[in-house]
């Protein structure tokens, strides 16, 4: 056994904690393995010591190999920098498990997701409303994460009930799926007193496309490509961290240089996307100036990620192994003209938007996150570090980021102002990272296409600009995937901006949902 | 306040900011555009964009077009906030199924004339994620489909073009 610490720690909560399993199967991946019965108390024990929300919470279907399920939950140790992968094992017949909703309020969703793909019954759990398939078009009964399903059968009965609020003077708006301007597809149901948001309850799952299904039965090139299409915005965030699972399964190590270049994409996707989100913060309160010079930082951004990779997304920069682009000299030397001008318009608009009284105005103390909500919720990146969570995956796990001195940026408030604020400070240093990063680059291996295909699991995991997106890849002896599970941050953070928006009027929910920018696509997959 | 009249001064028009060569190529067939908007519709094509599935990039570039750069809108084209102002309904990603009502809806409250555009590799026949169970085949069997936009995404420029091409 090679991880006596934290077995130790979790006695301390639990005393009874006795895993099957324990074993460190990667330097950042602890995997734990209890009876069912225990597996509630160690979720519990884990969520307090450590202290981390559940970051991800699935099953798997191994019923044809085992004749069982299996139940995974992940959580996060900034201190150890270590992933803990705790899962059980559940019987093919009458699958159930004890729910952990009422402990732990960040397994609600996971479990709700759970219960409608592979009807697994999280006994207890007060709410399993279907997330993604719907009930007006998806008849019951039918789990497609399950291996055995084929088609679904029966006819569609029911529709999906909203929480209501009753009483005198209070009126439901409903907003969506269609919205006024161009972006994702959602319905949002406000309960208004007057003029205050009392209740808001976001209907999602309109862009649900079967994403994980189809990852089953792919090989990683194939696969790949899907990673890039799962959240258009994010798309070199969720090639990395698919990228790193297949890489951890097939351990092979990845080449410094392409680490860097990595590096360099990622937070030149941070940038293009935060200087999107401010202009489209100052936009939604009707302050276009700012916002037209925001859309030239983004645009620049955009073009010269094209002249890098010939892809505007940044896609097909990834592989397997390590990268497929170059940055050369020249390159290098692009970055650089590119990055001074860019920072030049940058503080230009930062300064333009300081200096607004009126619109200083509207996003201070606006859409409020408190810090206690935010930890309840498991809220994770950008919008936990703006309500005072320090918590960012660049920050704690060994690497380039470290190497580079990474400083993180957090504030107190958790309002709108402290999104931007987070923002603005997380632009500034990806562009004094990114020229880090390239001192270091220098000519040399960028990729191991090699690939040994086995069998075997692990976790990918990447900041991304919103916060960290994770990929548990499990494959086969053949190197297909037999499951992918995906968590973007918009997974959880949906629900942050239900409470952020309480008590605020509805003329300000533009503003509060631009300010946290959450993916449709990457939420409903 | 003095920053902002000192900006709008200094830079002056920006859709020669980034690249003076991108800038020329957008003019040039933007007012191609313009005087085929001008001849088949009057003074300007309206436009609103229905999102059944997609990734997210397809919306950026659709916004980054609209961005002071290209600023597709001084050539007559508006995306509108509503289906009852617009003349053509612009599909992005694959069709969903829990998107197929409200894409349903949206259609019918069009006003006559009206035409369909697909833009990006999904929206033709659900691209990558054509085999999934929870997407429905083609948005061309529903809607009569008058225009398909190919590209992973198409980029600002693609689109430009071939909103051309059509009008053509």
């Amino acid at each position: 056994m090679d991880c006596p610490e934290i077995i130790s720690r979790i006695r301390k909560e639990f005393p009874q904690f006795s895993p099957l399993f324990s074993a460190l199967v990667y330097p950042d991946e602890l995997r734990l393995r209890v009876e069912p019965k225990d597996f509630k108390d160690t979720c519990i024990a884990l969520h307090k010591i450590l202290p981390s929300p559940i970051e991800a919470l699935f099953a798997v279907d191994e019923r044809k190999a085992a004749q069982k399920f299996a139940i995974n939950c992940v959580f996060v140790s900034f201190k150890e920098r270590q992933w803990i992968i705790l899962s059980m094992d559940i019987p093919e017949e009458n699958p159930a498990f004890e729910s952990l909703a009422r402990s732990i309020y960040s397994a609600s969703l996971f479990e709700r997701e759970i219960k409608e793909m592979f009807g697994i019954e999280p006994k207890g759990n007060p709410d399993l409303r279907r997330l993604n398939l719907h009930d007006e078009v998806w008849p019951q009964g039918n789990y497609p994460l399950r291996k055995d399903f084929k088609k679904a059968q029966g006819d569609v009965q029911g529709e999906y009930k909203f929480d209501r609020v009753d009483g005198v003077g209070v009126f439901e708006v409903p907003v969506g799926p269609v919205h006024a301007g161009i972006i994702g597809p959602g319905h949002f149901r406000f309960s208004v007193a007057g003029e205050p948001i009392i209740n808001l309850e976001a209907r999602l799952g309109f862009t649900h496309r079967g994403v994980e299904k189809l990852f089953e039965g792919k090989l990683y090139p194939q696969a790949l490509r899907l990673a890039e299409c799962v959240s258009g915005d994010s798309s070199f965030a969720h090639s990395l961290s698919f990228t790193q699972a297949a890489e951890k399964i097939a351990m092979i190590p990845v080449p410094k240089q392409a680490a860097y270049i990595r590096a360099v994409f990622l937070e030149l996707e941070r940038m293009y996307n935060h200087a999107n989100d401010i202009g489209g913060m100052s936009l939604d309160v009707g302050f276009s100036f700012p916002a037209a010079l925001a859309a030239i930082i983004k645009e620049a951004i955009l073009q010269l990620n094209e002249k890098l990779s010939a892809s505007r997304y940044l896609k097909g920069v990834n592989c397997a192994g390590g990268v497929l682009t170059e940055i050369d000299e020249a390159k290098k030397e692009l970055i650089c003209r590119s990055l001074k001008n860019i920072q030049q318009d940058f503080s230009e608009l930062v300064k333009i938007l300081n200096s607004s009284v009126s619109f200083m105005d509207r996003v201070d103390t606006t859409g409020v996150l408190r810090r206690k909500t935010a930890e309840d919720l498991g809220i994770v990146g950008l919008a936990a570090r703006a309500s005072g969570i320090p918590t960012d995956l660049r920050k704690y796990f060994p690497g380039v980021y470290q190497e580079a001195k990474f400083k993180m940026a957090v504030e107190q408030s958790g309002d709108c102002l402290a999104r931007l604020k987070v923002r603005i400070a997380e632009f500034e240093e990806s562009a004094r990272l990114i020229g880090e990063f390239l001192d270091k680059i220098k000519p040399g291996e960028i990729n191991r296409v090699e690939l040994e295909l086995r069998e075997g699991s692990a976790l990918g995991y990447t900041e991304g600009w919103r916060g960290p997106v994770l990929y548990w890849l499990k494959t086969n002896s053949g190197g297909l995937i037999e499951r992918c599970k995906i968590v973007d941050p918009s997974f959880h953070n949906w629900q942050g901006l239900a409470y952020a928006v309480l008590g605020n009027i509805i003329p300000d929910f533009p503003l509060c949902n631009k300010s946290f920018d959450l993916s449709y696509s990457g939420n409903d997959l | 306040m003095l920053n902002i009249f000192k900006n709008r001064i200094l830079k002056g028009i920006v859709t020669r900011h980034i690249e003076p060569e991108l800038s020329k190529d957008v003019e040039a067939i933007g007012s191609q555009l313009q005087s085929l908007i001008q001849k088949r519709f009057g003074r300007s094509l309206n436009i609103r964009e229905v999102d059944t599935g997609s990734c997210g990039a397809c919306e950026s570039e659709i916004i980054s077009a609209n961005n002071p750069i290209y600023d597709l809108q001084r050539f007559g084209i508006n995306f509108v906030a509503s289906p009852r102002h617009a003349d053509a309904l612009l599909i992005t990603g694959p069709l969903s199924k829990n998107m197929l009502l409200a894409l349903k809806k949206t259609y019918a409250a069009m006003p006559s004339p009206k035409f369909v555009i697909t833009l990006g590799d999904c929206a033709s026949d659900g691209g990558i994620f054509k085999d999934s169970y929870y997407t429905q085949e083609s948005v061309k069997e529903i809607l009569p489909v008058a225009l398909h936009i190919p590209g992973c995404p198409p980029s600002p420029l693609t689109i430009i073009k071939a909103l051309i091409a059509f009008l053509r």
